[in-house]
């Protein structure tokens, strides 16, 4: 199922990500061909991925056929058109022959009307150009070898309400900290995988360090730099200045309160009960809740009192997303239906709304304000950005009990959430279509800017990495894929593909504008590639790990440590990517910090001017010195 | 329409009517209807005392993080239960108290074994300990955290001191005596209580879906029946080698070798199917082996592969029992047993 969704997205791929996949599709054949040959009797099991990987390994030669019939049907054309062309030269050439002198002469002296250019001197004379008054600036007089090219800078914008920026830069701040400190737990959790004995720390053993690492990252990390772009954005496109300061800083005060806290309970064994993503226990999520009804209220009032008629789809998609989440998280922590598998039920609604209505919708808003503003361009189309906002609502609330197929809870539940699951294509192909839409005819803007690129690749794993999450929703690819790292793998492609890449995007469009300071192009793009390149490392090997360890349970017969040994090798390479997307973030903190940091440089202008106003200096009269 | 959107009211009214609707439906309702309509299965014991504080100890270093509790109903999760986990297995977890929720720990990644049954595979407390404090010292490959802080150094034993033998490899410059805390001690009453409880007659078990199909069957009527065409080193390692290791030579102080064993290569195979089958404990120098194949069901052939190939590995060298001897011996144990 996977594979054929990743053929439906090669168009629209870069031929790097192309590569990657046909040698990841490559992989997954061969080492389905052995494991037929290994055992006959699991091929009825074998059939349906098999099946489909033949499938899929037939069409990239009919796409390839395609491809080249429209090439022929091309030249073919082109040739008849030539012909035509011949054909109508000749009668052309016979036409010229009939006229006569008085005709021709009327021609030639059409022509010559139409050739003549202005010398270029009219307005100089014969004197040299000179620039006394310095009209050009900026000019590299120094034809170096250029090893990093040049991006376009950010635009200076009217000014923003320090006031709102500080708050902003906080938000974006603290973002960057839970960052680097939430990877580095999962960096260090990583690690344990290949490493068990590193330490024996109470605080520090893997099983209570790996939810400080994923609630670290959701919590800290993106609700809290989603928060502070949101802040630049709902007052924006609203037209209007944010309706309460203070309200903001209470949410940036609370939330970062409950990562703190949080954190300190997971390490020293206090959790809610073992829920993915509700381990914190309720007094410590109930700050981050608290937090997002400020939060709430003060977008509602600024979109109350907004200056324009339309409220910007931006604005449904985030607004929506802090309703729906306080929603999710009262779901989750009344205590009044969690009883035997009502807490099962619960569990797979949570953890996945958490997922898709918090930070994805959210991300989106975002998306469908800075996306248009980078490309200088409106989006492609209101009513993409409407359908998707709908269907979103109407299939994700569906599809949690897709992390519990096959277990104690109903069959029929299971089944709504495997329809909802199919049914996630519609707002995944209309937003994708929506955001590449926008991007059309404006390609050459992506080498040339650099934060368009975040956003590209934001979009593509949105379209990949959600799609993926439909494929492993089906039944019979749950049975190989359950339980193994390739859940793992689709966690990362998604959080960290989509929402943290989008992220970034937002983060180097606003902050310049805030603060007034770039950061340097070089560790922007070293920022981005390593994250990239990093997250591929991460998660091709554990998809195709996953893939084999749950082929090697479905053959079943041997013992379950042959298992683990089997993943030894995937897990190294997921410590390598890693460390690659780990060192990155602290690529990322040091462009925060060139961007927020105030530089010190001194503008003579300003200088003479404030240093004359303070009347410290004596003035030198030079018209009577002389 | 474009009124209805611009109107902010109406549009996040609507937007949040219809998710708090749909989450109504699909979480809240069955959430309640599943908490309401089961109930423990008849002959299912509660937790002791000591289970519920074991269990507080799983959830606090987080054990769900890679053990799940439940058999799924498909056929490769055969070898985690006799059947496939039901509602009413679940029925009698409850708030855990005024700040923690339930905890059903069902769990959603599988990085080491399911635990639902692992009460009836694994039941020797020896075994559990060490295997508590240093994983590797039990299975050599293992990834699993070692839990050293639940247990404690002592240079005298004090009464009700349960001291775990652990090989010196593993020691890391302990002197004393390792002896285990109640952390410990509830921890492994915890897991010893996982087991699948028997459905009522009435009741009948759902179905393994997705079955394999049995192994060459033809090849296997055809060769006579000796070993069924199973697969006696992989039975072995999983139902064998965590305490006696993969090369037969147990671990000092707490399994006991089987290379050279006088009982695995005697010639007349009843003590040894006996206890394969029905556990012993004679020799006050090693742990207590459970009855590992009365646990796990283990079938005259899967015995009858299992001796074999501990009768013929690490330089043994004793006959080949064939199936028709080990069913014979098995239905001679029952005969006596239920005498």
């Amino acid at each position: 199922m996977k594979a054929i969704s990743h053929t439906r997205t090669w168009p629209l791929l870069p031929p790097l990500r192309r590569a990657l996949f046909v040698a990841l599709l490559c992989l997954a054949a061969t080492t389905a061909a052995s494991a037929q040959a290994d055992n006959v009797t699991t091929e009825s099991l074998m059939s349906m991925p098999g099946i489909i990987i033949t499938i899929t390994l037939l069409v990239i030669p009919l796409v390839a056929a395609l491809f080249l019939v429209v090439v022929k049907a091309n030249a073919l054309f082109k040739n008849i058109q030539a012909r035509k062309d011949t054909d109508e030269a000749t009668c052309f050439a016979a036409y010229l022959k009939t006229l006569n002198e008085e005709q021709l002469e009327e021609l030639n002296k059409h022509r010559e009307h139409r050739e003549y250019h202005l010398s270029g001197q009219e307005l100089s004379g014969p004197f040299s150009p000179e620039d006394d008054k310095g009209l050009l600036s900026g000019i590299n007089e120094q034809a170096n070898i250029r090893f990093i090219e040049a991006k376009r800078h950010a635009l200076k914008r009217p000014g923003i309400d320090p006031k709102l920026s500080r708050l902003i830069l906080w938000f974006l701040g603290t973002a960057t900290f839970w960052l680097v400190f939430g990877t580095s737990v999962g960096e260090y959790v990583g690690i344990k995988f290949v490493a068990p004995d590193a330490d024996h720390l109470s605080w520090l053993s893997f099983g209570r360090l790996r939810p400080v690492h994923t609630n670290a990252v959701f919590w800290g990390w993106s609700s809290l730099a989603m928060l502070g772009l949101g802040y630049y954005v709902v007052p924006r496109v609203s037209n209007i200045q944010i309706h309460s300061l203070k309200a903001g800083w209470w949410t940036l005060v609370l939330i970062n309160a409950a990562v703190v806290f949080g954190t300190i309970s997971l390490m020293a064994g206090i959790n809610n009960g073992g829920g993915e993503y509700r381990e914190y226990i309720w007094p410590i999520q109930l700050l981050f809740g608290i937090g997002l009804i400020i939060t709430l209220f003060n977008f509602l009032r600024t979109v109350a009192h907004r200056k324009t008629r339309e409220i910007y789809v931006s604005n449904w998609y985030i607004i929506a997303a802090i309703m729906f989440t306080i929603v999710i998280s009262l779901v989750a922590y009344i205590p009044y239906w969690q009883n035997g598998l009502g807490e099962t039920v619960v569990q797979g609604y949570y953890m996945h709304q958490g997922v898709g209505m918090w930070f994805m919708l959210f991300t989106l808003g975002l998306v469908y304000y800075y996306l248009p503003q980078q490309l200088n361009k409106p989006i492609y189309s209101y009513s993409l950005g409407i359908l998707a906002f709908w269907s979103q609502i109407l299939f994700y609330t569906l599809i949690g009990s897709h992390h519990f197929v096959f277990s104690a809870i109903p069959w029929s539940l299971q089944t709504v959430a495997i329809v909802g699951s199919a049914g996630m294509a519609i707002p995944v192909i209309s937003g994708t279509t929506n955001f590449l839409m926008t991007f059309k005819g404006s390609w050459h803007k992506v080498s040339g800017s650099y934060t368009l690129p975040f956003f590209l690749v934001g979009i593509i794993f949105y379209f990949t990495g959600s799609l993926q999450g439909t494929a492993e929703a089906f039944r019979s690819t749950n049975l190989i894929w359950h339980f193994t790292d390739f859940t793992v793998a689709h966690s990362h492609l998604t959080m960290y593909g989509i929402i943290a890449f989008f992220l970034w995007g937002g983060i180097y469009a606003i902050v310049p504008r805030l603060t007034g300071q770039e950061p340097p192009l070089i560790t922007v793009g070293i920022h981005f590639w390593m994250a990239f390149v990093g997250m591929m490392f991460y998660t091709i090997p554990l998809m195709l790990g996953g893939t084999l360890r749950g082929l090697f349970w479905l053959e079943g017969g041997k013992a379950f440590i042959d298992s683990v040994v089997l993943m030894a090798p995937y897990w190294l390479w997921r410590a390598i990517g890693g460390s690659l997307m780990w060192t990155s973030h602290l690529i990322f903190a040091f462009n925060m910090y060139r961007m927020i940091n105030p530089r010190k440089t001194v503008n003579i202008n300003d200088t003479a001017i404030r240093q004359l106003n303070d009347g410290e200096y004596e003035l030198v009269d030079f018209a009577n010195e002389k | 329409m474009m009124e209805f959107f611009n109107n902010h009211k109406k549009l996040y009214l609507t937007a949040l009517g219809l998710f708090v609707g749909l989450t109504i439906l699909v979480a809240i309702m069955p959430a309640i209807n599943n908490q309401n309509n089961n109930s423990p299965l008849p002959n299912a014991e509660a937790l002791s005392e000591e289970a519920i504080q074991g269990k507080a100890v799983y959830v606090s270093n987080g054990c769900v993080a890679c053990h799940t509790q439940q058999v799924r109903n498909i056929e490769m999760d055969k070898v985690w239960g006799r059947r496939p986990s039901i509602a009413a297995d679940y029925a009698d977890n409850h708030r855990t108290d005024f700040w923690r929720n339930t905890a059903t720990l069902m769990g959603t990644e599988r990085t080491g074994p399911d635990l639902a049954n692992v009460g009836s595979r694994q039941p020797s407390a020896a075994w559990n300990l060490l295997h508590l404090y240093q994983p590797r010292a039990v299975v050599g490959q293992s990834i699993m955290p070692a839990y050293p802080w639940l247990f404690e150094e002592k240079d005298e034993l004090e009464e009700g001191d349960v001291e775990i033998t652990v090989p010196d490899e593993f020691r890391k410059g302990v002197k004393g005596k390792i002896v285990a805390t109640e952390d410990a001690m509830h921890l492994v009453a915890y897991l010893q209580s996982l087991k699948q409880v028997d459905l009522p007659e009435a009741m009948p078990a759902p179905e393994f879906l997705y079955k394999r199909q049995p192994k060459n069957i033809a090849d296997a009527a055809a060769g006579g029946g000796e070993d069924m065409g199973l697969d006696g080193a992989a039975l072995y390692a999983a139902n064998c080698q965590s305490c006696h290791q993969a090369n037969g030579e147990g671990l000092k102080g707490a399994f006991p070798p089987l290379k050279g064993s006088p009982v695995v290569t005697d010639d007349n195979p009843e003590l040894l199917i006996n206890i394969v089958m029905n556990g012993y404990d004679p020799r006050p120098e090693y742990a207590t082996m459970p009855a590992v194949g009365a646990n796990s069901n283990l079938s005259a052939a899967e015995v009858a592969a299992i001796i074999n190939h501990e009768r013929t590995s690490w330089g043994n060298n004793a006959r080949k029992v064939p199936v028709a001897e080990v069913q014979k011996i098995i239905d001679m144990l029952k005969q006596t047993a239920k005498k």
